[in-house]
Protein backbone atom coordinates (compact mmCIF):
# COMPACT_ATOMS: atom_id res chain seq x y z
CA UNK A 1 0.00 0.00 0.00
CA UNK A 2 1.44 3.26 -1.05
CA UNK A 3 1.44 6.36 1.02
CA UNK A 4 -0.77 9.42 0.13
CA UNK A 5 -0.58 12.28 2.59
CA UNK A 6 -3.63 13.95 3.46
CA UNK A 7 -2.43 17.61 3.28
CA UNK A 8 -1.35 17.31 -0.40
CA UNK A 9 -2.93 17.54 -3.89
CA UNK A 10 -2.79 15.58 -6.71
CA UNK A 11 -3.29 14.91 -10.32
CA UNK A 12 -4.16 11.85 -12.21
CA UNK A 13 -1.27 11.30 -13.59
CA UNK A 14 0.96 10.66 -9.73
CA UNK A 15 1.83 14.54 -9.96
CA UNK A 16 1.91 15.73 -6.13
CA UNK A 17 1.39 19.32 -5.08
CA UNK A 18 2.24 21.11 -1.65
CA UNK A 19 0.93 24.44 -1.69
CA UNK A 20 4.18 26.46 0.63
CA UNK A 21 3.57 29.87 2.69
CA UNK A 22 4.40 32.06 0.05
CA UNK A 23 1.85 30.93 -2.52
CA UNK A 24 4.05 29.14 -5.02
CA UNK A 25 3.82 25.34 -4.65
CA UNK A 26 6.51 22.46 -4.88
CA UNK A 27 5.49 19.56 -7.17
CA UNK A 28 6.78 15.80 -7.34
CA UNK A 29 5.48 12.34 -8.09
CA UNK A 30 3.50 10.23 -5.91
CA UNK A 31 4.72 7.31 -3.65
CA UNK A 32 2.41 4.93 -6.21
CA UNK A 33 4.32 6.74 -9.24
CA UNK A 34 7.98 6.03 -7.70
CA UNK A 35 7.08 2.28 -6.66
CA UNK A 36 5.64 1.92 -10.26
CA UNK A 37 8.60 3.25 -12.18
CA UNK A 38 11.00 1.46 -9.87
CA UNK A 39 14.81 2.54 -10.08
CA UNK A 40 15.50 6.15 -11.00
CA UNK A 41 18.49 6.64 -13.06
CA UNK A 42 18.19 10.54 -14.99
CA UNK A 43 15.71 13.52 -14.42
CA UNK A 44 15.26 15.88 -16.11
CA UNK A 45 14.02 18.96 -15.13
CA UNK A 46 12.59 22.31 -16.24
CA UNK A 47 14.47 25.49 -16.12
CA UNK A 48 13.69 28.57 -13.71
CA UNK A 49 12.02 31.32 -15.25
CA UNK A 50 10.18 28.65 -17.79
CA UNK A 51 6.52 29.43 -17.95
CA UNK A 52 4.09 26.00 -18.44
CA UNK A 53 0.14 25.59 -18.84
CA UNK A 54 -1.41 23.06 -16.75
CA UNK A 55 -0.56 19.72 -18.52
CA UNK A 56 2.14 20.39 -20.21
CA UNK A 57 5.23 18.11 -20.34
CA UNK A 58 7.71 19.81 -17.89
CA UNK A 59 9.95 17.30 -16.73
CA UNK A 60 10.99 13.68 -17.41
CA UNK A 61 11.46 11.05 -14.76
CA UNK A 62 13.35 8.07 -16.09
CA UNK A 63 13.75 4.74 -14.60
CA UNK A 64 15.60 1.68 -15.06
CA UNK A 65 12.56 0.05 -16.62
CA UNK A 66 10.75 3.19 -18.41
CA UNK A 67 10.55 6.78 -18.65
CA UNK A 68 7.67 8.80 -17.97
CA UNK A 69 6.39 12.33 -18.61
CA UNK A 70 5.52 14.70 -15.67
CA UNK A 71 3.04 17.00 -16.41
CA UNK A 72 2.63 20.18 -14.77
CA UNK A 73 -0.83 20.47 -12.49
CA UNK A 74 -1.04 24.29 -12.71
CA UNK A 75 -0.14 26.58 -15.37
CA UNK A 76 2.59 29.08 -13.66
CA UNK A 77 6.23 30.24 -13.55
CA UNK A 78 9.57 28.11 -12.73
CA UNK A 79 10.35 29.19 -9.52
CA UNK A 80 12.98 26.39 -8.22
CA UNK A 81 13.89 23.36 -9.20
CA UNK A 82 15.74 20.09 -7.32
CA UNK A 83 19.15 19.89 -8.22
CA UNK A 84 19.87 17.47 -5.79
CA UNK A 85 17.88 14.54 -7.66
CA UNK A 86 19.42 15.53 -10.80
CA UNK A 87 22.20 14.35 -9.40
CA UNK A 88 20.71 11.61 -7.34
CA UNK A 89 17.60 10.39 -8.68
CA UNK A 90 17.41 7.43 -6.11
CA UNK A 91 16.10 10.49 -3.51
CA UNK A 92 12.85 10.52 -5.54
CA UNK A 93 12.57 6.66 -4.46
CA UNK A 94 13.62 6.96 -1.20
CA UNK A 95 11.75 10.06 -0.22
CA UNK A 96 9.40 10.96 -2.87
CA UNK A 97 7.22 13.75 -1.20
CA UNK A 98 10.41 15.37 1.03
CA UNK A 99 13.51 15.27 -0.65
CA UNK A 100 12.34 14.72 -3.62
CA UNK A 101 10.37 17.06 -4.96
CA UNK A 102 11.05 17.95 -8.42
CA UNK A 103 10.25 21.41 -8.88
CA UNK A 104 8.55 24.55 -7.73
CA UNK A 105 5.88 27.12 -9.44
CA UNK A 106 4.51 30.76 -8.74
CA UNK A 107 0.48 29.74 -9.84
CA UNK A 108 -1.03 32.20 -12.63
CA UNK A 109 -4.83 30.87 -12.38
CA UNK A 110 -6.23 29.69 -9.12
CA UNK A 111 -9.06 28.48 -10.12
CA UNK A 112 -7.16 25.45 -11.36
CA UNK A 113 -6.45 24.03 -8.19
CA UNK A 114 -10.18 22.96 -8.20
CA UNK A 115 -9.32 20.31 -10.60
CA UNK A 116 -6.92 19.00 -8.38
CA UNK A 117 -7.49 15.45 -6.41
CA UNK A 118 -8.01 15.44 -2.75
CA UNK A 119 -6.22 11.98 -1.10
CA UNK A 120 -8.94 10.08 -0.92
CA UNK A 121 -10.30 10.56 -4.69
CA UNK A 122 -6.26 9.97 -5.43
CA UNK A 123 -6.13 6.81 -2.66
CA UNK A 124 -9.27 5.13 -4.84
CA UNK A 125 -7.59 5.93 -8.83
CA UNK A 126 -4.17 4.59 -7.41
CA UNK A 127 -6.00 1.42 -5.94
CA UNK A 128 -7.73 0.81 -9.35
CA UNK A 129 -4.31 1.29 -10.91
CA UNK A 130 -2.87 -1.69 -9.43
CA UNK A 131 -5.27 -3.79 -10.54
CA UNK B 1 -0.18 -18.34 -12.53
CA UNK B 2 2.08 -20.89 -11.66
CA UNK B 3 4.46 -20.86 -9.10
CA UNK B 4 8.11 -22.24 -7.89
CA UNK B 5 8.63 -24.14 -4.90
CA UNK B 6 10.49 -20.82 -3.52
CA UNK B 7 7.39 -18.99 -3.90
CA UNK B 8 6.62 -18.48 -0.53
CA UNK B 9 10.25 -17.48 0.36
CA UNK B 10 9.79 -14.72 -2.22
CA UNK B 11 6.76 -13.14 -0.27
CA UNK B 12 8.34 -13.63 2.85
CA UNK B 13 11.07 -11.55 1.83
CA UNK B 14 8.47 -9.20 0.64
CA UNK B 15 9.68 -9.41 -3.51
CA UNK B 16 7.67 -7.35 -5.78
CA UNK B 17 6.24 -10.16 -8.04
CA UNK B 18 5.48 -10.07 -11.88
CA UNK B 19 3.48 -12.44 -14.03
CA UNK B 20 6.95 -13.34 -16.03
CA UNK B 21 5.48 -16.03 -18.64
CA UNK B 22 2.62 -17.12 -16.86
CA UNK B 23 4.87 -17.82 -13.72
CA UNK B 24 4.75 -15.50 -10.69
CA UNK B 25 8.37 -14.55 -10.25
CA UNK B 26 10.16 -11.80 -8.25
CA UNK B 27 11.01 -8.51 -10.48
CA UNK B 28 13.16 -7.36 -7.25
CA UNK B 29 13.02 -7.40 -3.51
CA UNK B 30 13.24 -3.78 -3.42
CA UNK B 31 15.73 -2.60 -5.35
CA UNK B 32 16.80 -3.71 -8.80
CA UNK B 33 19.83 -1.57 -8.69
CA UNK B 34 21.28 -2.64 -5.50
CA UNK B 35 20.75 -6.45 -6.03
CA UNK B 36 22.58 -5.52 -9.67
CA UNK B 37 25.53 -3.80 -7.53
CA UNK B 38 25.20 -6.87 -5.46
CA UNK B 39 26.12 -9.49 -7.90
CA UNK B 40 28.98 -7.62 -9.26
CA UNK B 41 30.60 -6.75 -5.82
CA UNK B 42 29.47 -9.64 -4.19
CA UNK B 43 26.66 -12.63 -4.08
CA UNK B 44 23.79 -12.39 -4.73
CA UNK B 45 21.27 -15.36 -5.77
CA UNK B 46 17.74 -15.97 -7.74
CA UNK B 47 15.74 -18.23 -7.98
CA UNK B 48 15.20 -19.80 -11.78
CA UNK B 49 13.34 -22.48 -11.07
CA UNK B 50 10.84 -21.77 -13.64
CA UNK B 51 13.79 -22.64 -16.61
CA UNK B 52 13.16 -26.07 -18.18
CA UNK B 53 15.44 -28.86 -16.95
CA UNK B 54 15.51 -31.45 -19.80
CA UNK B 55 17.16 -35.08 -19.57
CA UNK B 56 17.89 -36.81 -22.80
CA UNK B 57 19.19 -40.40 -22.12
CA UNK B 58 19.68 -43.25 -24.56
CA UNK B 59 22.07 -45.28 -27.28
CA UNK B 60 21.27 -42.77 -29.92
CA UNK B 61 21.48 -39.70 -27.75
CA UNK B 62 24.86 -38.38 -29.07
CA UNK B 63 23.76 -38.68 -32.72
CA UNK B 64 20.38 -37.20 -31.68
CA UNK B 65 22.19 -34.07 -30.17
CA UNK B 66 24.44 -33.79 -32.65
CA UNK B 67 21.88 -33.47 -35.06
CA UNK B 68 19.54 -31.18 -32.91
CA UNK B 69 21.99 -28.96 -31.95
CA UNK B 70 24.12 -25.98 -34.12
CA UNK B 71 26.69 -26.87 -31.53
CA UNK B 72 28.59 -30.03 -31.59
CA UNK B 73 28.79 -31.62 -28.52
CA UNK B 74 31.93 -33.36 -29.53
CA UNK B 75 33.66 -30.18 -28.11
CA UNK B 76 32.82 -31.49 -24.89
CA UNK B 77 35.30 -33.98 -24.06
CA UNK B 78 34.75 -35.10 -20.30
CA UNK B 79 31.34 -35.97 -18.21
CA UNK B 80 29.92 -32.51 -16.69
CA UNK B 81 31.67 -30.27 -19.30
CA UNK B 82 28.60 -27.77 -20.60
CA UNK B 83 28.28 -25.93 -24.17
CA UNK B 84 25.96 -23.22 -24.73
CA UNK B 85 24.64 -23.70 -28.21
CA UNK B 86 20.94 -22.78 -30.46
CA UNK B 87 18.18 -24.94 -31.11
CA UNK B 88 17.53 -24.38 -35.05
CA UNK B 89 14.65 -24.88 -37.36
CA UNK B 90 15.06 -26.28 -40.91
CA UNK B 91 15.65 -21.86 -41.69
CA UNK B 92 18.37 -21.75 -39.15
CA UNK B 93 15.30 -19.32 -37.16
CA UNK B 94 16.47 -20.05 -33.61
CA UNK B 95 13.81 -22.09 -31.97
CA UNK B 96 15.65 -21.60 -28.60
CA UNK B 97 19.16 -20.77 -26.80
CA UNK B 98 20.05 -23.59 -24.41
CA UNK B 99 22.85 -24.82 -21.82
CA UNK B 100 23.61 -28.86 -22.72
CA UNK B 101 25.57 -31.03 -20.46
CA UNK B 102 27.25 -33.93 -20.77
CA UNK B 103 26.32 -36.33 -18.34
CA UNK B 104 27.53 -39.69 -19.05
CA UNK B 105 28.33 -41.71 -22.71
CA UNK B 106 24.46 -41.88 -22.78
CA UNK B 107 22.76 -38.93 -21.34
CA UNK B 108 22.35 -35.47 -21.53
CA UNK B 109 21.10 -32.85 -19.74
CA UNK B 110 19.30 -29.58 -21.55
CA UNK B 111 17.97 -26.36 -19.98
CA UNK B 112 16.02 -24.29 -21.87
CA UNK B 113 13.65 -21.17 -21.55
CA UNK B 114 10.53 -21.05 -19.46
CA UNK B 115 8.84 -19.37 -21.80
CA UNK B 116 9.73 -21.90 -24.68
CA UNK B 117 8.71 -25.06 -22.83
CA UNK B 118 6.01 -26.30 -24.80
CA UNK B 119 7.74 -25.47 -28.68
CA UNK B 120 10.66 -26.82 -27.35
CA UNK B 121 9.28 -30.30 -25.95
CA UNK B 122 7.10 -30.77 -28.73
CA UNK B 123 9.87 -29.62 -31.34
CA UNK B 124 12.63 -32.04 -29.51
CA UNK B 125 10.30 -34.86 -29.67
CA UNK B 126 9.28 -34.79 -33.32
CA UNK B 127 12.63 -34.40 -34.23
CA UNK B 128 13.53 -37.71 -31.92
CA UNK B 129 11.33 -39.78 -34.05
CA UNK B 130 13.60 -42.54 -35.32
CA UNK B 131 16.30 -42.21 -32.91
CA UNK B 132 17.04 -44.38 -29.53
CA UNK B 133 16.64 -41.23 -27.15
CA UNK B 134 13.94 -41.19 -24.33
CA UNK B 135 13.17 -37.41 -23.77
CA UNK B 136 12.16 -36.65 -19.60
CA UNK B 137 11.08 -32.80 -18.06
CA UNK B 138 12.07 -33.04 -14.85
CA UNK B 139 10.36 -30.99 -13.01
CA UNK B 140 11.29 -32.30 -9.69
CA UNK B 141 14.05 -30.07 -10.33
CA UNK B 142 14.06 -26.18 -8.46
CA UNK B 143 17.15 -24.12 -9.62
CA UNK B 144 19.17 -21.33 -7.47
CA UNK B 145 22.00 -19.18 -9.55
CA UNK B 146 24.26 -18.20 -7.14
CA UNK B 147 26.20 -15.61 -8.78
CA UNK B 148 29.28 -12.89 -8.03
CA UNK B 149 32.73 -12.63 -6.89
CA UNK B 150 32.09 -14.06 -3.47
CA UNK B 151 29.53 -16.34 -5.05
CA UNK B 152 31.06 -19.64 -4.95
CA UNK B 153 32.45 -19.27 -1.52
CA UNK B 154 29.29 -18.19 0.58
CA UNK B 155 27.93 -21.48 -1.51
CA UNK B 156 30.56 -24.00 -0.40
CA UNK B 157 29.54 -22.75 3.17
CA UNK B 158 25.84 -23.21 2.66
CA UNK B 159 26.16 -26.41 1.09
CA UNK B 160 28.77 -28.17 3.50
CA UNK B 161 31.75 -29.25 3.23
CA UNK B 162 31.91 -32.57 1.68
CA UNK B 163 29.96 -30.77 -1.45
CA UNK B 164 33.17 -27.95 -0.95
CA UNK B 165 35.72 -30.51 -1.46
CA UNK B 166 34.26 -31.65 -4.70
CA UNK B 167 33.50 -28.33 -5.69
CA UNK B 168 36.36 -26.81 -5.11
CA UNK B 169 38.66 -27.87 -7.75
CA UNK B 170 35.28 -27.46 -10.48
CA UNK B 171 36.37 -25.49 -13.58
CA UNK B 172 33.92 -22.76 -15.31
CA UNK B 173 31.19 -24.34 -17.56
CA UNK B 174 31.51 -27.81 -15.69
CA UNK B 175 29.17 -29.14 -13.64
CA UNK B 176 28.77 -32.48 -10.51
CA UNK B 177 26.63 -34.22 -9.32
CA UNK B 178 26.59 -34.54 -5.42
CA UNK B 179 24.14 -36.29 -3.80
CA UNK B 180 21.19 -35.36 -5.76
CA UNK B 181 22.09 -32.01 -6.15
CA UNK B 182 23.65 -30.94 -9.55
CA UNK B 183 25.90 -28.25 -9.23
CA UNK B 184 27.46 -26.09 -12.69
CA UNK B 185 29.66 -23.73 -12.38
CA UNK B 186 27.25 -21.25 -15.08
CA UNK B 187 25.48 -18.31 -15.44
CA UNK B 188 23.65 -15.57 -16.54
CA UNK B 189 25.31 -12.59 -15.60
CA UNK B 190 29.30 -12.18 -16.36
CA UNK B 191 30.13 -13.26 -12.93
CA UNK B 192 31.81 -16.50 -11.47
CA UNK B 193 29.25 -18.78 -9.90
CA UNK B 194 27.37 -21.78 -9.68
CA UNK B 195 24.28 -22.87 -11.16
CA UNK B 196 22.57 -24.77 -8.70
CA UNK B 197 19.73 -28.18 -9.11
CA UNK B 198 18.49 -29.13 -6.49
CA UNK B 199 14.77 -31.58 -6.03
CA UNK B 200 12.23 -29.32 -4.88
CA UNK B 201 12.02 -30.48 -1.63
CA UNK B 202 15.59 -29.61 -0.23
CA UNK B 203 15.21 -25.93 -2.42
CA UNK B 204 13.99 -24.04 0.53
CA UNK B 205 16.72 -24.77 2.81
CA UNK B 206 19.14 -24.22 0.25
CA UNK B 207 17.60 -21.40 -0.17
CA UNK B 208 17.64 -20.27 3.56
CA UNK B 209 20.82 -21.92 4.17
CA UNK B 210 22.43 -19.60 1.14
CA UNK B 211 20.60 -16.51 2.53
CA UNK B 212 22.18 -17.09 5.84
CA UNK B 213 25.44 -16.63 4.49
CA UNK B 214 24.79 -13.63 3.19
CA UNK B 215 23.59 -14.25 -0.49
CA UNK B 216 21.18 -11.86 -1.13
CA UNK B 217 18.02 -12.82 -3.20
CA UNK B 218 17.83 -10.60 -6.46
CA UNK B 219 15.41 -10.52 -8.98
CA UNK B 220 14.69 -11.13 -12.44
CA UNK B 221 15.02 -7.23 -13.24
CA UNK B 222 18.25 -7.27 -12.35
CA UNK B 223 19.19 -10.41 -13.85
CA UNK B 224 18.34 -8.86 -16.86
CA UNK B 225 20.85 -5.79 -16.54
CA UNK B 226 23.42 -8.26 -15.71
CA UNK B 227 23.15 -10.38 -18.70
CA UNK B 228 22.81 -7.39 -20.86
CA UNK B 229 26.18 -6.08 -19.30
CA UNK B 230 27.37 -8.89 -20.02
CA UNK B 231 26.01 -9.18 -23.36
CA UNK B 232 24.19 -12.24 -23.24
CA UNK B 233 21.43 -12.38 -25.56
CA UNK B 234 17.90 -12.58 -24.16
CA UNK B 235 15.35 -15.06 -25.81
CA UNK B 236 12.01 -13.77 -27.12
CA UNK B 237 13.92 -9.90 -27.49
CA UNK B 238 17.45 -9.98 -29.30
CA UNK B 239 16.56 -13.49 -31.17
CA UNK B 240 13.63 -15.52 -32.40
CA UNK B 241 12.79 -17.99 -34.95
CA UNK B 242 12.37 -15.20 -37.19
CA UNK B 243 16.57 -14.56 -37.40
CA UNK B 244 19.67 -17.01 -37.24
CA UNK B 245 22.56 -17.21 -34.59
CA UNK B 246 24.84 -15.48 -37.57
CA UNK B 247 22.38 -11.76 -37.25
CA UNK B 248 22.08 -12.43 -33.62
CA UNK B 249 25.83 -12.20 -32.62
CA UNK B 250 25.80 -16.39 -32.03
CA UNK B 251 28.37 -17.51 -35.30
CA UNK B 252 30.21 -18.91 -32.50
CA UNK B 253 27.93 -21.13 -31.40
CA UNK B 254 27.52 -22.87 -34.97
CA UNK B 255 29.79 -25.84 -35.50
CA UNK B 256 30.42 -25.92 -39.34
CA UNK B 257 33.10 -28.19 -38.79
CA UNK B 258 33.54 -30.91 -39.44
CA UNK B 259 31.69 -30.54 -42.55
CA UNK B 260 29.76 -34.00 -42.42
CA UNK B 261 28.17 -33.14 -39.22
CA UNK B 262 24.35 -32.61 -40.24
CA UNK B 263 22.58 -30.72 -38.06
CA UNK B 264 19.08 -28.96 -38.33
CA UNK B 265 19.28 -25.64 -40.07
CA UNK B 266 22.86 -26.06 -41.36
CA UNK B 267 22.39 -25.62 -44.82
CA UNK B 268 20.02 -22.37 -44.65
CA UNK B 269 22.84 -21.09 -42.67
CA UNK B 270 25.49 -21.89 -45.44
CA UNK B 271 23.87 -20.43 -47.76
CA UNK B 272 23.20 -17.16 -45.45
CA UNK B 273 27.35 -17.37 -43.94
CA UNK B 274 28.05 -17.35 -48.02
CA UNK B 275 25.73 -14.63 -49.35
CA UNK B 276 26.81 -12.60 -46.32
CA UNK B 277 24.45 -9.66 -46.49
CA UNK B 278 22.76 -10.27 -43.53
CA UNK B 279 21.95 -8.30 -40.26
CA UNK B 280 24.34 -8.04 -37.35
CA UNK B 281 24.05 -7.83 -33.56
CA UNK B 282 25.45 -4.97 -32.20
CA UNK B 283 26.30 -2.99 -28.98
CA UNK B 284 25.11 0.13 -28.30
CA UNK B 285 26.81 2.78 -25.52
CA UNK B 286 24.86 5.94 -25.06
CA UNK B 287 27.21 8.50 -22.59
CA UNK B 288 24.86 10.89 -22.28
CA UNK B 289 21.65 10.98 -20.07
CA UNK B 290 18.71 8.65 -21.17
CA UNK B 291 18.19 5.03 -21.64
CA UNK B 292 18.06 3.30 -24.50
CA UNK B 293 14.76 1.00 -24.71
CA UNK B 294 13.52 -1.82 -26.77
CA UNK B 295 12.42 -1.71 -30.15
CA UNK B 296 13.77 2.10 -30.91
CA UNK B 297 14.80 2.37 -34.58
CA UNK B 298 18.24 3.60 -35.14
CA UNK B 299 19.38 5.43 -38.45
CA UNK B 300 22.56 6.33 -40.45
CA UNK B 301 22.35 8.64 -42.88
CA UNK B 302 18.73 9.94 -42.80
CA UNK B 303 17.98 5.99 -43.31
CA UNK B 304 16.58 3.20 -40.40
CA UNK B 305 19.14 0.55 -40.42
CA UNK B 306 17.71 -1.28 -37.38
CA UNK B 307 16.53 -1.55 -34.40
CA UNK B 308 17.14 -2.04 -30.46
CA UNK B 309 16.32 -5.41 -29.08
CA UNK B 310 17.14 -5.14 -25.89
CA UNK B 311 18.26 -1.62 -24.15
CA UNK B 312 18.30 -0.49 -20.29
CA UNK B 313 20.40 1.30 -18.10
CA UNK B 314 23.93 -0.37 -17.26
CA UNK B 315 24.27 0.03 -13.53
CA UNK B 316 28.08 -0.46 -13.51
CA UNK B 317 28.99 2.20 -16.35
CA UNK B 318 26.04 4.61 -14.71
CA UNK B 319 25.10 5.29 -18.48
CA UNK B 320 22.65 2.97 -20.77
CA UNK B 321 23.59 0.65 -23.16
CA UNK B 322 21.77 -1.66 -25.44
CA UNK B 323 22.23 -4.31 -28.29
CA UNK B 324 20.76 -3.49 -31.70
CA UNK B 325 20.26 -5.71 -34.91
CA UNK B 326 21.74 -3.34 -37.78
CA UNK B 327 22.51 -3.49 -41.50
CA UNK B 328 26.31 -5.10 -41.69
CA UNK B 329 27.82 -1.92 -42.83
CA UNK B 330 26.88 0.30 -39.94
CA UNK B 331 30.28 1.28 -38.42
CA UNK B 332 31.45 3.12 -35.51
CA UNK B 333 28.33 5.40 -34.77
CA UNK B 334 24.81 5.75 -35.07
CA UNK B 335 21.62 7.32 -34.01
CA UNK B 336 18.64 6.27 -31.95
CA UNK B 337 15.49 7.72 -32.39
CA UNK B 338 14.57 8.35 -28.39
CA UNK B 339 11.20 9.78 -27.71
CA UNK B 340 11.08 11.77 -30.74
CA UNK B 341 14.93 13.08 -30.81
CA UNK B 342 17.75 11.67 -32.75
CA UNK B 343 20.63 10.55 -30.06
CA UNK B 344 24.10 10.01 -31.57
CA UNK B 345 25.27 6.36 -29.97
CA UNK B 346 28.56 4.65 -30.33
CA UNK B 347 28.79 0.99 -31.80
CA UNK B 348 30.92 -1.31 -30.18
CA UNK B 349 31.56 -5.50 -29.87
CA UNK B 350 29.71 -6.81 -26.62
CA UNK B 351 30.27 -7.62 -23.78
CA UNK B 352 30.05 -4.00 -22.00
CA UNK B 353 31.18 -5.37 -18.43
CA UNK B 354 32.74 -8.80 -17.39
CA UNK B 355 34.29 -10.12 -13.73
CA UNK B 356 32.83 -6.65 -12.49
CA UNK B 357 34.96 -4.58 -14.70
CA UNK B 358 34.51 -2.19 -17.77
CA UNK B 359 35.17 -3.92 -21.42
CA UNK B 360 34.77 -0.62 -23.01
CA UNK B 361 37.76 1.05 -24.24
Amino acid sequence: MSDIPTQLKYTKNHEWVETLEDDTVRVGITDHAQDLLGDMVFIELPEVGDDVSAGDECAVVESVKAASDVYSPLSGEITAVNTDIAESPEIVNQSPYENGWLFELKPYAPAEFDDLLDADAYNELAETDDH
Amino acid sequence: MKQTVLHSEHLKLDAKMVDFGGWHMPINYGSQLDEHHQVRRDAGMFDVSHMTVVDLHGGGVRSFVKYLLSNNIDKLTAAGKALYTCMLNKEGGIIDDLIIYYMSHDSFRMVVNAAMREQDLAWIRQQAAGHDVDIKERDDLAMIAVQGPNARVKAHTALGAEATAKCKGLKPFSALNHKGIFIARTGYTGEDGYEIMVPNAEAPALWQALLDNGVKACGLGARDTLRLEAGMNLYGSDMDEGVTPLASGLAWVVAFEPAERDFIGRRALETQRAQADHDLLVGLVLEGRGVLRNHQKIFANGKCVGKITSGSFSPTLGHSIALARVGRNIKDHCEVDMRGKLVTVRIVKPPFVRHGKSCLA
